[in-house]
């Protein structure tokens, strides 16, 4: 062994103690090193890797347990949110979607000149009849208004002076078809049907608001109604309609009887009932249904796709929802950032120590960084499931159907290692920057 | 003899105002199983010195030449791949990690070793028989005495079969009786043929030692020095 002071450093007790001689072996200028491809290179396999991963993970299960709830808690929030904004607007979508995605209505076109001499409408009378033959149309009826010349309609034959009993109250003609079509119910009596149409029966059907204002709440005892001098059999009281609501307020008369007392030419408007799925097709079908020779004298209308209606609904929804989630998930990330860069200072020893055994700085950082994407992984599939469990509780309690993106549960544990992945960018940068000579000094 | 070390004029400056010197241009060379002790007293540069050797740090000026590859020339993967092959470090505070058994704290060695899997654990068991711990493979650290600790780390600075063990004050948070068992322990792995250098301030420790050298404020002169002698700076020797 050989040791020598530097040049020019002084050296001043040295000698008497150092037996040093001149070293007298050939004395050679060194070689070229040895060439670098003998060299043992350092590396960490992917399943070393995932090995100090899961050990270092499971070294301290509670701690990662905490670290990783903000970050659940985020996601879950996330995926409730989500779910339950899916969820509750489909139950929206479904009652109004079933009343809009099941109606069409025919109507004169205003813009169609007619041909010189044609009829001024082309809708027929017995244009319910004719359509309740088409496949998808659950019921069909006409509705036109009539005009009674500003007659007023009383429930007593005498004009009394005392009191007002007489009122100015719309009066409607329709087919017997109409009352299916718009979903009527009744609150007493019944319906007209097809004999009282064709024989022009003097009847009516009251609804609800034209009745308390007439002073009929009974038809067991045939109370009449009279419109100027004309007198109806009242049959039946209207209780709701899911369509038509001016119904409610008017007397409802058989178009049989419209003609003939009120001389009504033609009908105004076709209601029609149809199956889901197949408005677009009776929309279509009706023109020419009911006018063969000149469908294009008609105007068929259905209401928007659903579809459409449903994204409008929920976007509003998940806008707000989604800011709600979004900020728990960062407050997530800040938790899990943290925690992972105290254990960094924490394991300061333990960096020096890998680097001693041959770890580069990009295997430390790789490892912190896949810790902290693992972490934030977990944390994403227990949200993922705790979200899950919360839309279907709460769905149960509504008695809902809870309804979920089917991406949802793929992309929201991603969204968690996504979450790993920046908070543990910085704490992975800094243990890959600690100094190994740093790390090992004075720390156990 | 084959050299294992060989320090041509190196020396290490940390910056700063003013900059510290903590060690000066230094000549050292340890041949293949030598036992080597770096005496001095706190602060004089004995850590400085094991840190370059160990390859944790680079020299401000010099070459350092260990198993005759310069070194400097060397990237950072391949520094790293030296460190992981040919060194093992032993540190006073040991450096174990408290949530792993005794077999997965040795195994940690090979990590960094590409192709090192197969027979990783079987390694360890006999690095861990070597040192007398052959009957505590799968506890804690945490349970074992300050001596049982220390062994295993040198289990795990043996399990890679290196050129080169350091060690920074291996019996500084020992009693002198457990101490006593790691310097058997050294003994014995010298006369095994191990390359061994020991930083110690304390003359025992130095005392088992084959070769003596000892450093002041950053200078390194040798004692005992009995089988090499003086060469002319700024040349290496081949032997
Ligand atoms: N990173 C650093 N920056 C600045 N000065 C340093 C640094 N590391 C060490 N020093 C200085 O270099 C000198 C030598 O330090 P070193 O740690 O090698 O001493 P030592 O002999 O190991 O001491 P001890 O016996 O107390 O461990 C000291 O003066 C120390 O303050
Ligand atoms: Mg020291």
């Amino acid at each position: 062994m050989t040791i020598i002071p530097g040049p020019g450093l002084p050296f001043p007790e040295d000698n008497p103690d150092d037996s040093d001689t001149p070293n007298n072996a050939p004395s050679v200028i060194k070689a070229a090193p040895e060439p670098p491809d003998k060299l043992p290179r350092s590396g960490l396999s992917v399943r070393d890797l995932f090995n100090e991963m899961t050990l270092a993970l499971t070294a301290r299960p509670a701690r990662t347990i905490l670290t990783a709830m903000g970050t659940v808690l985020g996601v879950a929030a996330l995926v409730a949110t989500l779910g339950l904004a899916k969820t509750a607007g489909n139950q929206i979508v479904t009652r109004f979607d079933e009343l809009a995605a099941t109606k069409v209505t025919v109507e004169p076109n205003q813009s169609f000149r007619q041909a010189p001499g044609g009829a001024t409408s082309a809708i027929p009378w017995d244009a319910g009849d004719r359509l309740e033959r088409l496949n998808g149309v659950r019921a069909a009826g006409t509705k036109s208004d009539v005009d009674v010349s500003g007659q007023l309609a009383r429930s007593v034959p005498v004009i009394d002076p005392l009191g007002q009993t007489e009122f100015q109250v719309p009066v409607i003609a329709v087919s017997p078809g109409l009352f299916q079509s718009a979903r009527s119910t009744l609150y007493t009596g019944r319906f007209f049907d097809e004999g009282h149409d064709e024989r022009a029966d003097p009847v009516a059907i009251l609804g609800p608001a034209a009745a308390e204002r007439l002073n009929v709440s009974r038809v067991d005892n045939n109370p009449a109604i009279f419109i100027g001098d004309q007198s109806f059999a009242v049959i039946g009281i209207l209780a709701t309609t899911q369509r038509e609501p001016a119904l409610l307020n008017s007397i409802v008369i058989p178009n049989g009887l419209a003609r003939e007392r009120y001389s009504l030419e033609v009908p105004s408007e076709v209601l029609i009932d149809v199956e889901i799925g197949a408005t677009e097709q009776i929309r279509i079908q009706s023109a020419t249904a009911l006018s063969p020779n000149q469908p294009e004298a008609l105007r068929s209308t259905a209401s928007a796709p659903p579809s459409r209606v449903r994204g409008d609904v929920q976007n509003d929804l998940n806008a707000l929802f989604l800011v709600l989630g979004a900020v728990s998930l960062l407050v997530g990330t800040i938790g899990i950032a943290n925690v992972t860069l105290v254990s960094v200072l924490e394991r300061t020893g333990e960096i020096g120590l890998r680097r001693a055994l041959g770890a580069t700085r990009r295997h430390i950082a790789v490892q912190f960084l896949s810790e902290s994407v693992a972490l934030g992984a977990f944390a994403g599939l227990v949200g993922t499931s705790l979200g899950i469990l919360c839309v279907v509780i709460v769905s149960a309690n509504e008695q809902w159907t809870p309804v979920l993106d089917p991406w949802l549960p793929f992309a929201a544990p991603v969204l968690g290692a996504i979450t790993g992945l920046l908070a543990g960018t910085y704490p992975a940068w800094k243990a890959a920057s600690t100094e190994p000579i740093a790390a090992l000094r004075g720390l156990r | 003899m084959n050299t294992v070390v060989d320090l041509d004029q190196v020396s290490r400056t940390f910056p700063g105002t003013p900059p510290v010197e903590a060690l000066k241009p230094t000549n050292l060379t340890i041949h293949t199983g030598q036992y080597i002790a770096i005496v001095g007293p706190s602060g004089s540069g004995k850590s400085t010195m094991l840190h370059l050797l160990g390859l944790l740090d680079s020299p401000t000026s010099g070459t350092y030449y260990l198993d005759d590859i310069d070194t400097s020339t060397l990237s950072e993967k391949e520094r790293a791949g030296v460190r992981s092959s040919r060194i093992g470090f032993v540190f006073q505070s040991f450096h174990l990690l408290q949530h792993r058994t005794t077999v997965e704290n040795v195994m940690l060695a090979e990590v960094y070793r590409p192709g090192s899997s197969s027979g990783r654990e079987t390694r360890a068991i006999e690095a861990l028989e070597q040192v007398g711990l052959g009957h505590r493979l799968d506890v804690s650290p945490a349970t074992l005495s300050g001596g049982e600790r220390q062994r295993v780390a040198i289990a795990r600075a043996l399990v890679s079969k290196p050129s080169l063990l350091l060690a920074d004050e291996p019996t500084g948070n020992l009693d002198t009786a457990t101490g006593e068992q790691i310097l058997a322990l050294f003994d014995q792995l010298h006369q095994d043929g191990l390359t061994l250098a020991v930083i110690t301030h304390d003359d025992e420790v130095s005392a088992r030692a084959q070769r003596r050298v000892r450093i002041r404020d950053g200078i390194v002169k040798a004692e005992d020095d009995n089988d090499g002698g003086l060469r002319p700076s700024g040349s290496r020797v081949v032997r």
